[in-house]
């Protein structure tokens, strides 16, 4: 399995969660009030590389997500930038309430990451996977959330998440995935790209559902159909712009996610189109289940997450809006 | 029927068997946990193949049924293959761990497959869900009793002391918990990440009753468990001091393998070392 290879891009070298590790250390050399609080998990979600180099301004809270949630907390009142780092399903599954108290309602200056996103942790299995972080955090309504999509976008992401302030939630995920963008993109909170013009179909996609968009995209122009792609990148605030844009100018939209639909990134956009300009939308994400362990490519498929299935939604919301006429 | 597993032959035979079972398993899925897994060996082998848990294989969901709660759920391949080596499922589905349309989670799903009575790979959570059994029991007028294998690094976790005060709160002298302290978490040595000590202190502190044992002794750990429970109404634990890794010798001295497979090159030297009973020359 190669994402964005359809596409044309290059094979991706480094697993996104390595990614991180290294903006974080960027952060936190450019930053000293950058500090990192790990669930013991630092060699999986990557912060340990600040705790190689700035061990005083790491630490393993252990194997006890609210207490971590609640530490974090105070040391951002205390005027410190935390980087609160776990799997997501752990963080918020566990400290829920913490998050939801100590951070979100107190408005306070903490950076939560969640890692291992979605499904394509495979082998460890629905246990650990995190299919639920864009409901639980659309569910605090203070948290400002972005899904990076490639290593250029996640150290943008991890910069502006920093610089900002407030609370913010950040999705890693384990795959490596393809260079999308280059040394001139451009990346703000609240700002999704346009990655590929079309205006046959609108597709939304964000997080390792953009190579995968972008892949469904190069099959859906051997036919005659031309995507416009959009990665969505900051799923609290979304971009009401962009996205009323390509309904507009396209009048067909797909969203793609890496997560549950019942309270996902799609229903957030399809209550941005049906106000503002309602077309035929058609809606890619994980159905009312749980997965299983596998290897990720397996998952995909088996859980209707392929470059397929986001064609087969495309043509069908294409279809929709010609019989509309 | 069996209500009593018997010790059937020689007791650290089984534990080799279950050893190499973790290896093929984590091998051929190339992920999992088989330093957390052989870590606990003996205890499980005590258990389940030393005459103390009460059990129908063939009837794995007897009402009546001792129970064991796996609470780090990612030593889920010692999990299958003492399930498989009791006679819950066939021994050929340890070889489909982690693979797509397999019941062989990563981590143990409850009632996904015959035996397996809780989904943990969350840490912290087992501990409760035992003593719900334990007061389901009470309720349903049944005198099982209750093991939940806990991890070290686990009882870091808040939810483990909750429950270690309501068990005592509610005299649930048929809990026993055995802490498989093999001095290791992830990304460390206990002691240097969070440390526990003094544990046993804890523990009595919280109303439980404590003991300690070498946790790669089969013989040893069945007979501290027959001395439990010290009173009717208090919780028990049994401190196992173990070694994370156990029986491979390159395993038991690099916590870093913590969630690794072995690759097939050094499973073929650990096989050898397990066959053998040590290092190979
Ligand atoms: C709530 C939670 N946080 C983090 C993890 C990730 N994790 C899996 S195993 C592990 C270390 C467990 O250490 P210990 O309990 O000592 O078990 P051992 O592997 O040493 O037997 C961690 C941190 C998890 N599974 N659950
Ligand atoms: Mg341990």
């Amino acid at each position: 399995m190669q994402l964005g290879s359809k596409a044309g891009y290059a094979p991706a070298t480094m697993p996104l969660r390595n990614v991180f590790g290294e903006a974080l250390l960027d952060v936190a050399t450019d930053n000293p009030r950058v500090v990192v609080l790990d669930g013991d998990l630092g060699n999986s979600t990557m912060a340990e590389t600040v705790r190689k180099a700035y061990p005083e301004r790491f630490f393993n809270l252990g194997i006890a997500e609210s207490n971590l949630v609640g530490v974090g907390a105070g040391l951002a009142a205390c005027g410190l930038i935390p980087w609160i780092t776990s799997f997501s399903s752990f963080l918020l599954c566990n400290a829920y309430d913490q998050i939801r108290l100590a951070i979100a309602l107190s408005n306070i200056n903490a950076k939560v990451l969640g890692s291992h996103g979605g499904i394509t942790l495979g082998k460890d299995g629905p246990t650990q996977m995190g299919i639920e972080d864009f409901a639980l955090v659309g569910g605090l309504p203070t948290f400002t959330m972005l899904v990076p999509s490639d290593p250029v976008s996640m150290r943008a992401l991890v910069k502006l998440a920093t610089d900002h302030v407030g609370p913010v939630w950040l999705r890693s995920s384990r795959l490596p995935l393809p260079v999308i963008y280059d040394e001139e993109s451009t990346f703000k909170i609240g700002q999704a790209n346009i990655v590929r013009q079309g205006d046959d179909v609108a597709i939304i996609a964000c997080g390792i559902m953009t190579a995968i968009a972008l892949d469904a995209a190069a099959d859906l122009a051997a036919e005659g159909i031309e995507a416009r792609v959009i990665d969505l990148l900051s799923l609290r605030p979304l971009d009401v712009d962009t996205i009323v844009a390509a309904a507009r100018d396209t009048g067909a939209v797909v969203t793609a996610e890496e997560h549950l639909l019942t309270g996902g990134m799609g229903s957030n956009v399809a209550r941005v189109i049906a106000q503002h300009h309602p077309v035929p939308m058609r809606f890619v994400g994980l159905a009312d289940t749980y997965t299983e362990s596998a290897d990720p490519a397996d998952l995909l498929v088996k859980y209707h997450l392929t470059a397929d299935d986001i064609a087969a939604a495309a043509r069908d919301a294409v279809a929709a809006k010609r019989a509309q006429g | 029927m069996i209500d009593t597993a018997t010790a059937t032959g020689d007791l650290s035979e089984v534990a080799r068997q279950l050893r190499l079972d973790i290896l093929d398993s984590t091998t051929k899925a190339g992920s999992g946990h088989p330093s957390s897994s052989w870590s606990a060996v003996e205890i499980c082998t005590a258990l389940y193949f030393g005459g103390v848990l009460r059990y129908r294989a063939d009837e794995p969901w007897w009402p009546a049924r001792d129970r064991f709660i796996m609470s780090k759920g990612h030593a889920a391949p010692l999990l299958y293959a003492v399930l498989a080596r009791a006679g819950y499922f066939d021994r050929e589905l340890l070889w489909t761990l982690r693979q797509i349309d397999s019941p062989v989670q990563g981590h143990p799903i409850h009632g996904l497959l015959p035996g397996v009575e809780a989904t943990t790979g969350s840490l912290g959570q087992g501990l409760s869900l035992g003593i719900g059994h334990v007061l389901g029991g009470r309720l349903n007028g049944l005198a099982y009793r209750v093991y939940v294998l806990l991890g070290d690094g686990e009882c870091e976790a808040g939810q483990i002391w909750e429950a270690a005060m309501a068990a005592a709160h509610f005299g649930a002298g048929n809990l026993t918990a055995i802490l498989d302290y093999n001095k290791f978490q992830e990304t460390g040595p206990i002691a240097r990440e969070m440390g526990l000590e003094p544990l046993a202190d804890k523990w009595h502190s919280f109303g439980w009753h404590v003991d300690e044992v070498d946790g790669h002794d089969i013989g040893a750990i069945i007979a501290k468990l027959r001395t439990f429970p010290a009173r009717p109404d208090q919780p028990s634990i049994l401190i196992a001091h173990t070694v994370k890794g156990k029986g491979v010798s390159f395993v038991e001295t690099d916590f870093t393998w913590h969630g690794r497979a072995l690759p097939p090159a050094l499973a073929e030297r650990a096989r050898a070392e397990l066959l053998q009973g040590g290092p190979v020359a």
